[in-house]
Formats: C-alpha cells, structure tokens, sequence
C-alpha cells in the first residue's frame, strides 16, 4: 500500500513527443483510471510508472520514494496486460508462484499464498492447468491472481478487459472493482471505456494528446468537465455543442441558432460578445412547444428512451435524449434549460465557471 | 477451415505429381532399394562372381573394431558440431534479437556461411588453421603451442567440428532469431515485473519457450553432422590423421569407391537410413506431441 506521485511526466519516441508533461498525485489505496482515445499515450504513461520505458522527463515516485531510476523488478509493483501475457509453459499455480520464487519465500508459504488467492479469484480447480487450456475469462483471472499473491505496493491494469466478451466484461469489471477495494491497494487502471472508467475510479485522470486534460472524480468530469473534449468524451451519446456569443456582460449568451439564455449560476468572465462553445447533454434538453423548432433526421429508440438526431435552425446539429417515445409527425421543439448549460472559451476549448 | 481442390478426371491429379515422384523414384528410392539389395551380396576379389550372403556383411561390419571406433568418431564429432553449432547460434540470435533494429545487417552477415560450398568453407579454415599458411595456426605454433591438424587426431577432430559447425550457424541463427521474435514481448516484461533478472529470465521464460525449436534444431544439425560433412571431412583431413576424423559416411563412402567393397559399404549405408529414420521418427514423435505453446 502506498501513494503514487508522477511530475511533468514527459516521453519522446525518436523526435515526437507523446507525454507532454503528466502531474498526478494517487493517494493511498485509491483506484486512478485513466481514460482517453487511442494513441492518447495512456500504456505508455502506465509503462513509465512500471518502469519497462523510461521517461524523457520528469520523477516517478512510489510510497515517497523516487523510483524514476529503478528496474521494474526493484519497483515492488504488479501488473496486468492486455493479453494477459501469461508464462505459457508453466501451469497456473506456477505462474501464480513465479514471482514469490523469485524473492525466495519457502515453497510451503509460495503455496499458501497461491491457494489463498486462487479462492478469491475462484480458479482452485484451474492450478495444475496450463494457460492455453484455459477460456479468455479464467486467463483473465489467473493474470488478476499473479498480481495479488505478490502482495505489491502497486496494481497496474493496461486495458485488462477488452479481449473479453461484453458479459463477462461487465462481471470481471464490478470484480475487479469489489477486489481492489477489499485489499486496498493503490491502483492505475488504463482504459478506452468510458463506462469502465465511470464505474470502476474513484478519480479518472482523462487524457488527450499527451496531456492529462482534466483530473477528477466520475460525477466531477461529468457534471464540470474542464474542457470541451472531456466534455464530448465522457457521456453518451456525447454532449452537444453550439456556439454562441456573450452578452449582457456576461450573465447571458447569445445563441448562434437564435435565443439568448440567461446563466442560472452567475456571469462568465469575458469580454461583451466574446465568442464562446455552449454544452449541453442530450438527456437535458427538454421538449418544449415554445422552445426552437428541430428538423429530425434521425430516430433511434432505445426501449425505454429514444434518441432523436436533428438540426437546429441555424443548422447546428442537436441530439436529443427523450424519456419515452419520439414525436411522430417528424418535428420536435426544444428548449435549452439554463441550469443544464456548459460554458467553454471558443478559443482553447476550456470551462468557464461564473 | 480446410480447402480441397476437387479434379474432375482421375488421370490429372497422378500426372501432377508424377514428375515429383520420378525424380523420387529414380534419385532416392531406386539407389536406396540398390544399397539395401548389395547389403546382401558379396563380390569376390576380382569382381567376377557375386554371391548372396545373408546378414554376414553387417556381422561383419559390427565385429570389425575399426567401424566401432568410426562410430565412436561420428558420435564425438556429431556431438560437437551439433552443441557448438547451437550455442554458437542462440547466442548471436540472442544479441540480433535485443538490437533488432541492426539485424538486417547482421542477419545477411550470419547467412552467407550456409551459401558458401563446403569445399570453399574448407579452404576458409585451411587459411585459418593450417599449421604453416593458416593465420590462426602460425599463431598457435608461434606462441609456442605446437598445433599441427595434419599429425594430431584430436585438433584435426577440432578443427572439422569447428568447420562443420560454422556452416551450420546461419540456419540455426535464422530459426533461433524467429523462435524469439516470436516470444511475446509482455511475457518477458511480466517476468522483469514479477522481479526477474535478465539472465534468469532468459533461463525460466526464454529458453524453455523455444524449446521447441531448438529441439528441431537438435535432429536437423545431428542429421546434418551423421550425412552431410562430407565434404568438409574431405577437403580438411580426408578423414586423417590416422582414421582420427573418419565418420561413418566418410568411411561408407571411402569402401565403397576406394576400396570397391560394394557389401560392405551398402551395409554401412542401411545403418546410416536407419539411423536418419530413428531421428527423424523421434521428431514427428514430438513435433506432435508437444511444441505449439
Ligand atoms: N515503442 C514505441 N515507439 C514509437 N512510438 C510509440 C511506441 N509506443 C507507443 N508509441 C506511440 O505513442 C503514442 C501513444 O501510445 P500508447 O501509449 O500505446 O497509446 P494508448 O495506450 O493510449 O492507446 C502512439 O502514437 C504510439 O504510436
Ligand atoms: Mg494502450
């Protein structure tokens, strides 16, 4: 158990530089996820930390000790990959063991530990087998129980879930989740998932382009996104944005599409006029008949919701999120509530809070 | 999925394999049925009258001392340049495989021996061995150790292992470099994160991963070292000094055209089939038993 401390993080492969400076502070026994596109450069901020790259930049440090220096063995970590990269020659137990071999713990302790965590991860009966006799979902297991008999000060998941199937997904998901807070150990989690990022962090870092664009609670990237990006990334289907100007020195904005909206919670800084990217969420915005008219192009029901695809009059594009079913004869108008709005600069994309 | 081709006729598929199977026929099975056939018989002195024998040429063979210490020989000899030809190989495959980005060079580098004929490969090592004109050899003699291939049995042994050995490199290096690349890359890092060190990682992970492999490698270069050094035998040491570097398909050869013994030297030859047959019997064996990982 133990924090984890990463300062301006920086990574160039040859001339490109694809970790621009990376600050996180983990406290002890929390659970990071890091979320972001593909080729954000998020297994290679994970790989830093395991030590298997080096940083161009920066300080790695795990329970106040700086380990930037170090080999991955002398870390005192674990991890688990994508493809579980499991020893194939060796059997279950022995991968489990491996490990514990290695540090030279009697062989009867190295069994204690392999059965111990072999119960918790259900895979007793599994010990003599060999990886390639195994299903995608018990190798997933095996990898999660060579990490936790090492007892380490840190777990690292690089996209553990992705080569399952949907169901199993979601079961290893709240698995993991239900394991980590158990034994209480500091975690970084790597994923594309949205929705695994939201249910298994307690914090999310969410990157984007080498950056850590925003750091935060779940509900805090949802509710204050810091910039536009985390705002279309997290939520789906994704945030909507239009465009607008300032007005009223700043306690309103005048929309692109027509209306001028009052904020709910106070004036923006900024000048009169300034140009600025309004977000809204599809499921708050709110059918109203003397609301903007939408020209609907698209209607996709869901069962219990539908979701409506349209344009505004200015031709901006809308989605909208309704409860029930969509309207028949092809039209819908809509009202934008104040309280439901986010304001961002046009000009860099980043949040602005009255 | 498997796909078949479905010919219409009966005739066409045999025609397409007929010339395959003449070369067969004609170069392998028709000399090899010949040998297995004058195992049997016994020329006189003069060539004249050749008479059936039975099993008395391989009695013979195996109560003659001098075939016991050939094969003692061949066993010396096979050994070596099979653990040399070897170690030398996954060594060098191991370095190409940690700076991958240099191996196109290296790797061309490494191939040119298998290109090379045997006999040149024997004057390479001539150059570099033979106790007057040889680089290495002068060397020797110069520092006072007296090294001379031509009169002692043992460095001549030396140095047709090494000749031998050093053709057998490049394929091997080839077959060791695939077997690693083709290692996961995250198998090997989840062993450095689990707090193995190189060396010990190379011993429990890398190595018994390409176990299969380097058992291929094992039958093909003990097959190579039985049939076909040969030539390298010929051109270093004609299998001497003495009988010193003399193999058992150096000796089958040498009855048969030298000394014209016909019987003896088609008996030599079913022994060595039945030799290439329990090898190459004990690889199929394994190949399906185990190797896939
Ligand atoms: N070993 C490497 N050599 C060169 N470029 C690399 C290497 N590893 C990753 N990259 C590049 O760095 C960027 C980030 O990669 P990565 O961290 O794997 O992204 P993610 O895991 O978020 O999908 C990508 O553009 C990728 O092409
Ligand atoms: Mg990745």
């Amino acid at each position: 158990m133990a924090t984890l401390d990463l300062a301006g993080i920086r990574k160039s492969f040859g001339p490109v530089e694809v970790l621009h400076g990376v600050d996180l502070a983990v406290r002890d026994g929390e659970m990071i996820v890091i979320v972001g596109a593909s080729g954000c450069g998020k297994s290679t901020l994970l790989r830093i930390v395991a030590g298997l790259e080096s940083p161009s930049g920066g300080r790695v440090a795990i329970a106040g000790r700086d380990v930037t220096a170090l080999e991955p063995a002398e870390r005192d970590i674990a991890m688990v990959f994508q493809n579980y990269a499991l020893y194939p020659h060796m059997t279950v137990a022995q991968n489990m063991g491996y490990g514990l071999k290695i540090r030279g713990l009697p062989r009867a302790e190295i069994e204690r530990r392999v059965r111990e965590a072999a119960a918790l991860l259900g895979i007793e009966a599994l010990l003599d087998r060999r990886p390639r006799q195994l299903s995608g979902g018990q190798r997933q297991r095996v990898a999660m129980g060579r990490a936790i008999v090492r007892e380490p000060k840190l777990f690292l998941f690089d996209e553990p879930l992705s080569n399952l199937d949907a169901k199993l997904r979601v079961q290893m998901r709240a698995e993991i989740r239900r394991l980590q807070k158990r034994l209480g150990v500091t975690s970084l989690f790597v994923t594309h998932d949205q929705v695994e990022a939201m249910t298994l962090g307690d914090r999310l870092v969410v990157m984007h382009q080498g950056h850590a664009a925003q750091v935060a609670t779940p509900m805090e990237v949802f509710e204050r996104p810091a910039d536009t990006y985390v705002a279309g990334f997290i939520g789906s289907p994704a945030m909507n944005f239009l465009s607008g100007r300032l007005a009223e020195g700043g306690r309103a904005v005048a929309l692109g599409a027509g209306p001028l909206i009052r904020f709910a919670d106070g004036p923006r800084p900024g000048q009169e006029g300034e140009p600025v990217t309004i977000g809204i969420r599809p499921e708050h915005v709110r059918p109203d008949p003397a609301g903007l008219a939408l020209a609907i192009d698209l209607v996709e029901p869901l069962g219990s919701e539908t979701v409506v695809h349209g344009r505004l009059p200015g031709g901006e594009a809308l989605v909208v999120k309704l409860a029930g079913a969509a309207p028949r004869d092809g039209a819908l108008a809509v009202a934008l509530p104040p309280e439901a709005l986010h304001v961002f600069r046009a000009e860099d994309g980043k949040r602005l809070d009255p | 999925m498997e796909r078949k081709t479905v010919f219409k006729g009966r005739l066409l598929p045999y025609l397409l394999v007929a010339p395959q199977l003449l070369i067969t026929i004609v170069f392998f099975f028709w000399p090899a049925g010949q040998a297995v056939w004058f195992a049997f018989l016994r020329q006189d002195a003069f060539g004249i009258r050749t008479s059936f024998v039975g099993l008395e040429n391989f009695q013979d063979l195996f109560a003659d001392p001098l075939y016991l210490e050939t094969l003692r020989n061949t066993l010396v000899f096979a050994a070596g340049v099979s653990c040399i030809a070897l170690g030398t190989a996954l060594l060098l495959a191991v370095m190409a495989d940690r700076q991958i980005r240099g191996a196109g060079l290296y790797r061309t580098l490494l191939v040119w021996p298998y290109a090379i004929a045997p006999a040149i490969a024997a004057v390479l090592w001539i150059f570099l061995f033979h106790p007057q004109i040889g680089m290495l050899g002068r060397a020797l003699n110069g520092a006072g150790i007296p090294f001379d291939y031509k009169l002692n049995g043992n460095q001549a042994m030396l140095v047709v292992i090494l000749a031998a050995a050093w053709k057998q490199v490049s394929y091997n290096f080839i077959f060791f470099l695939a077997g690693l690349q083709s290692i996961p890359k995250s198998v090997l890092e989840a062993a450095a994160i689990d707090g193995a060190r190189p060396a010990y990682r190379f011993w429990t992970v890398t190595f018994p991963l390409l176990s299969p492999t380097t058992f291929f490698l094992l039958v093909v270069n003990l097959v190579y070292a039985f049939f076909e050094t040969f030539g390298v035998i010929d051109a270093l040491t004609k299998g001497g000094p003495g009988r010193a570097t003399e193999t058992l398909i150096y000796r089958a050869y040498i009855d048969g055209r030298v000394n014209l013994d016909l019987g003896m030297s088609s008996a030599q030859s079913v022994v060595l089939m039945l030799v290439v047959i329990l090898l190459t019997a004990v690889q199929f064996r394994f190949i399906e038993r185990r190797v896939h990982y």
